[in-house]
């Protein structure tokens, strides 16, 4: 943490930086391999737009931890969200290169808040198959959930106002990596 | 960015509109590869296709990409509905938006008339499946993604259509999209069958079929509207298709991996050549079917879905 009061901020304050980052996630990497006992039957499913890179720094980290890797693909939920309302949203392809009948499925998202996105993954995902298990990683866990929906893998939990905003950076998309919050308007 | 309501053209887009849509349409078409082809993302909404000209692709494209998508269809035929009993387009609006269809795909042989029918609905979006010799501007997007696909580009191609561009919905659409997107679009046709605003349409114009696909990338094929020719345009089918038919052997001045399009219904042997239609070498026919139900699906997803 900064030691900033985060209750007064105009402008982004860091709450993670690249470091504690990497020190999250990699704990992240192995409370998967420790709940799951290895990588057998074990898929990462990265949520687009930030949940595919997180994903894929799981894979990496856990390819290193036990000398094997899950299969990592990228689901799309445009088509499956209820809380649309941006003219043009952007929208990602879903690339998952592998069968996930039976598997046990770790979903990965930046940020969990309203439960609302996860909720829309799910419905997606029981349209390609139905997985042994399905549990949820994610970066920030900030509150304010809107559905009986909870993560098993959390990398912070950070408790925030209704009327600030997370940005999760990334170095692969915004070309370097830290979390930032920010009072809306 | 404002909201549109209605797809009724290519020329009044931004291109920022254009490439949203090929973008939807490229990632929706993972969803065809799926063994269950469905998306809930419609569910509970209505589209209804109203048809006063014959079609088999663009009908079913659309019936299909809204099924995807979970709405629900009614699909009107005009030989078979109140209108051959005289009444009028604004009526039919009147009706179908007093029943609660939420948006209307809608075929009329007069242009304007997809124009005229959204204003009857002013909350419900229109999409236009083909007006008169106006706009097809659905063709016009998954003749550029099927291009795109092919070339992994369309600025800089020069890409020639061929034809009776004069009557052609889908020649208007294509110029507008294809040079918005920074290709060089050549017409060529007999002179009866160009335009006669040709010069105000971002296009050069040929009346000779070789010099018009010298070095092209990409070769749009018309089909022979008989149906619009109430007056003699050309001599004979046989004259056209000896001067305008597009075979392997006119194609030799084009470039070596010219690719050739067609958005059917073919006459084959008198626009192209039948062996040519059917050589995946240059034919991406079979891939432009393909495209048109993303294009649709993500023609209702961008008005319907956000």
């Amino acid at each position: 943490m900064t030691g900033q009061n985060l209750t007064n901020l105009n402008s982004p304050a860091v709450v993670m930086d690249a470091e504690e980052m990497r020190r999250a996630w990699t704990r992240v990497a192995h409370e998967i391999l420790e709940r799951n006992k290895g990588v057998d039957n074990l898929a990462l499913i990265g949520i687009f737009r930030k949940g595919g890179p997180l994903a894929k720094r799981l894979e990496t980290t856990i390819e290193r931890i036990e000398g094997a890797k899950p299969p990592c693909g990228i689901l799309d939920i445009s088509l499956y969200r209820d809380d649309f309302r941006t003219y043009q949203p952007k929208v990602g392809t879903t690339q998952i290169p592998f069968d996930i009948e039976g598997r046990r499925i770790v979903l990965v998202d930046d940020v969990l808040s309203t439960g609302r996105t996860v909720r829309a993954a799910l419905n997606a995902l029981n349209d390609l198959g139905r997985p042994s298990a399905i549990q949820l990683a994610v970066l920030v866990d900030r509150g304010h959930r809107e559905l009986p929906i909870r993560a098993d893998y959390v990398g912070k939990n950070l408790p925030t106002s209704r009327h600030e905003f997370v940005r999760v950076s990334l170095t692969e998309l915004d070309g370097a990596d830290h979390v930032e919050i920010s009072k809306a308007g | 960015m404002t909201r549109r309501k209605d797809l009724i053209d290519i020329k009044s887009l931004d291109i920022s509109e254009i490439e949203c849509l090929l973008e939807y349409a490229a990632s929706f078409k993972e969803i065809l590869s799926r063994p269950v082809k469905k998306v809930p993302t419609l569910r509970g909404r209505s589209v209804a296709t109203l048809f006063f000209e014959p079609s088999t692709r663009t009908r079913t494209s659309f019936e299909h990409a809204a099924k995807i998508m979970s709405a629900d269809t009614y699909s009107l035929n005009a030989s078979a509905s109140s209108v051959t009993k005289g009444e009028s387009l604004k009526d039919t609006m009147y009706t179908l938006d007093s029943m609660g269809i939420d948006a209307f795909v809608i075929r009329h042989p007069q242009s304007g008339a997809a124009e005229l029918a959204s204003r009857y609905v002013p909350n419900k979006p229109v999409i236009n499946a083909g007006d008169g010799s106006h706009a097809h501007p659905t063709q016009g997007l998954l003749d550029a993604l099927t291009i795109r696909d092919n070339k992994g580009k369309i600025e800089g191609l020069t890409v020639t259509i061929v034809g009776d561009i004069l009557h052609s919905r889908v020649a208007r659409s294509n110029i507008w999209t294809l040079s918005k997107l920074g290709a060089n679009v050549r017409i060529v046709g007999p002179a009866t069958l160009l335009p006669p605003d040709a010069k105000q349409l971002p296009v050069e114009v040929f009346t000779d079929l070789d010099k018009a696909l010298e070095g092209a990338d990409v070769v749009n094929v018309l089909r022979i509207q008989l149906e619009r020719m109430t007056v003699g345009y050309f001599p004979t089918i046989r004259e056209y298709s000896r001067l305008f038919g597009v075979s392997k052997k006119r194609l030799e001045n084009a470039k070596p991996d010219v690719t050739v399009l067609h958005p059917g219904p073919m006459n084959r042997g008198v626009e192209i050549a039948s062996d040519l239609a059917d050589d995946k070498n240059f034919s991406v026919i079979t891939d432009q079917v393909a495209n048109g139900v993303a294009i649709r699906m993500a023609a209702l997803f961008w008005l319907m879905g956000a």
